[in-house]
């Protein structure tokens, strides 16, 4: 920049690694917990370096669970939230990106109603009307379901802004050559534009996906089967109120594993998950 | 603004737009009505009749000392978890924003956290935190600190603030490293000419110029306050100790819960989605300002 003393230099790079460090030590924790024995934390003697019981225990939680409180393998709480995630990403891109091909590339009576009624949900999470929906998914069957799970998560406005943004910014002239080749809406939407949108649905896909992996409130309302628990719920119902039943490694190995996938994501896409944040926020 | 170049067909746009218009209207404006229509209404206590009592529900709300603690503590809540976060990030972006050797590979571990659920920064949290357990916990009651946020209200809310900060550093350096990057360096130049000593720089020229991606994020962590914390709370202190950690989020969840009053569960949803409405009608607002600027 200007005046770039050596001095200060050192204490950015001073700053950052501590930053670094506050960021990465919970998680550093999490997994030197996850490999030692149960006794030695409950007694409050937890060692910081790693322990010896990486296998047993990561054997245990993934295809055993809890001896007390779930009792549910991890690997299948893993399952249920991976369904979860890919339903709700591909589901809400999906059906985000033809009605906004539909809201941009036609003229059709009600066309602004539908796109404003569309547009409102953009501003209600689905926190704030958590019992109506409740009562909703449980008349439609849907308790204890990977549908019940995902459509009320999909009913968002985000995606289908983003799209129908992208679309405005694509030249008229491509559709007017495609039109010209003889091509109808249907052939124009998948030779054409579905290969153009191809980035903003793999950057829509990350944030999507790691949203769903997260979900929390909704899969803990609305599972009351052991089976068909997410692992976010899971790891809660693995905390037992008296202290003194919790199998804290299991517990902590549970949530290294609950971090994998959503954080492997991150790091191995980071400049889609980047554009996909940004893209999402506007 | 329009396309000019469309197609014409009757039929195939309402089949496009069918599917999102069907979950949209069942699982959001089906259950967002339902949530107002009950809010007015009042079931008897047999649960067999419902009449219809005007604002009574919200009226019974704003008198039980509970909500508006609970209003009061979630509006504490996000300002200290924004404010904590938003400063400790700015202070990181800056200093990733001087030409450094190895800013990406910085950028790559201070942007991973965002992944992490808020069930399990929670856990994470109160297994460091934990009273009798906890290895940070340990240090504390050597530094004379009777610690045990299990028990004591004000180190609960506080134990609450600070993994929730934690989770949003990554989420407000991103956004601040970009809006430092959009900066032209040349303002910082014009300014060093002039003798501004780099904290002086900061202050006159940085800080002003990110105003926008301030307010901006001041109004996103808020938002995220109010309803992500839902699983930082529930996996650490479940509200507790008392009711010195339940949030109006937390509070709709426990009292539906418990079942009974529908009515003041459905007003207290209501108020919810006006504060929410309210939220992102200023950031729209500011979002305006950001393209004009």
């Amino acid at each position: 920049m200007v005046e770039q003393e050596g001095f200060r230099r050192y204490v950015a790079h001073i700053i950052l690694w501590i930053g670094i460090a506050i960021v990465a030590f919970p998680v550093y924790i999490a997994i030197v917990a996850s490999t030692q024995d149960n006794a030695l934390i409950a007694n409050g003697q937890m060692s910081l370096l790693p322990g010896g019981h990486f296998f047993e225990v990561y054997y245990q939680t993934i295809f055993v669970g809890t001896s007390g409180s779930t009792r549910e393998p991890v690997a299948n709480m893993m399952l249920n939230s991976l369904i979860m995630a890919l339903l709700i990403a591909v589901g809400k891109i999906a059906i985000s990106i033809i009605s906004a091909y539909a809201i941009v590339y036609f003229r059709f009576p009600f066309r602004m109603a539908i796109f404003w009624i569309i547009f409102i949900t953009l501003m209600l999470p689905v926190e704030v009307r958590i019992y109506p929906t409740y009562k909703i998914v449980a008349d439609l069957h849907m308790l204890d379901s990977y549908a019940g799970l995902a459509l009320p998560l999909i009913a968002s406005a985000t995606a289908t802004l983003l799209f129908r943004q992208f679309f405005m910014t694509v030249p008229d002239e491509l559709l007017e050559a495609s039109r010209i080749d003889g091509a109808g809406p249907l052939r124009f939407f998948w030779d054409t534009l579905l290969p153009l949108s191809r980035t903003n649905m793999a950057a829509l896909f990350v944030i999507l996906f790691i949203l769903g992996w997260n979900q929390y409130l909704w899969p803990l309302l609305i599972t009351t089967r052991d089976d068909m628990q997410t692992i976010q719920v899971g790891i809660r119902k693995m905390i037992t109120t008296t202290d003194a039943l919790t199998e804290w490694p299991i517990v902590m190995a549970t949530a290294v594993l609950a971090m994998l996938p959503p954080v492997f994501v991150v790091l191995a896409m980071q400049k889609l998950f980047v554009r996909g944040l940004v893209e999402t926020e506007k | 603004m329009q396309k000019q170049a469309i197609f014409r067909s009757k039929l195939l746009p309402y089949l496009l737009v069918a599917p999102q218009l069907a979950v949209v209207l069942i699982f959001f404006y089906w259950p967002a009505l339902q949530a107002v229509i009950q809010s007015f209404l009042l079931q008897d206590a047999f649960g067999l009749s419902m009449s219809f009592v005007w604002f009574d529900n919200y009226i019974e709300l704003f008198k039980d000392p509970a909500y508006f603690e609970s209003i009061v503590r979630t509006f504490f809540f996000s300002f200290a978890i924004a404010v904590s976060s938003l400063a400790f990030a700015l202070l990181l972006a800056v200093m990733a924003d001087k030409p450094l050797r190895g800013v990406m590979l910085y950028r790559t571990l201070l942007i991973w956290p965002y992944a992490v659920a808020p069930p399990v920064v929670g856990v994470l949290w109160i297994f460091m935190l934990h009273p009798s357990l906890g290895v940070i916990s340990r240090y504390l009651r050597a530094a004379g600190i009777d610690w045990n946020p299990l028990l004591d209200g004000n180190q609960a809310a506080a134990l609450i603030i600070v993994a929730a900060a934690w989770k949003q550093i990554s989420y407000n350096f991103l956004f601040f490293l970009a809006g430092l990057q959009a900066i032209p360096k040349s303002v910082f130049e014009a300014a060093a000419i002039d003798g501004a000593r780099p904290m002086r720089r900061f202050w006159t020229v940085t800080f002003p110029l990110l105003s926008p991606t301030i307010f901006f994020l001041l109004v996103v962590n808020i938002v995220y306050a109010f309803f992500d914390t839902f699983g930082i709370i529930d996996t650490m202190t479940r509200g507790g100790p008392g009711t010195s950690t339940v949030t109006l989020v937390y509070k709709v969840y426990s009292d539906g819960l418990l079942g009974g009053n529908l009515g003041s569960s459905a007003a207290q949803s209501v108020i919810l989605m006006i504060l929410v409405i309210v939220l992102t009608g200023i950031q729209f607002r500011f979002v305006e300002r950001k393209v004009t600027y």
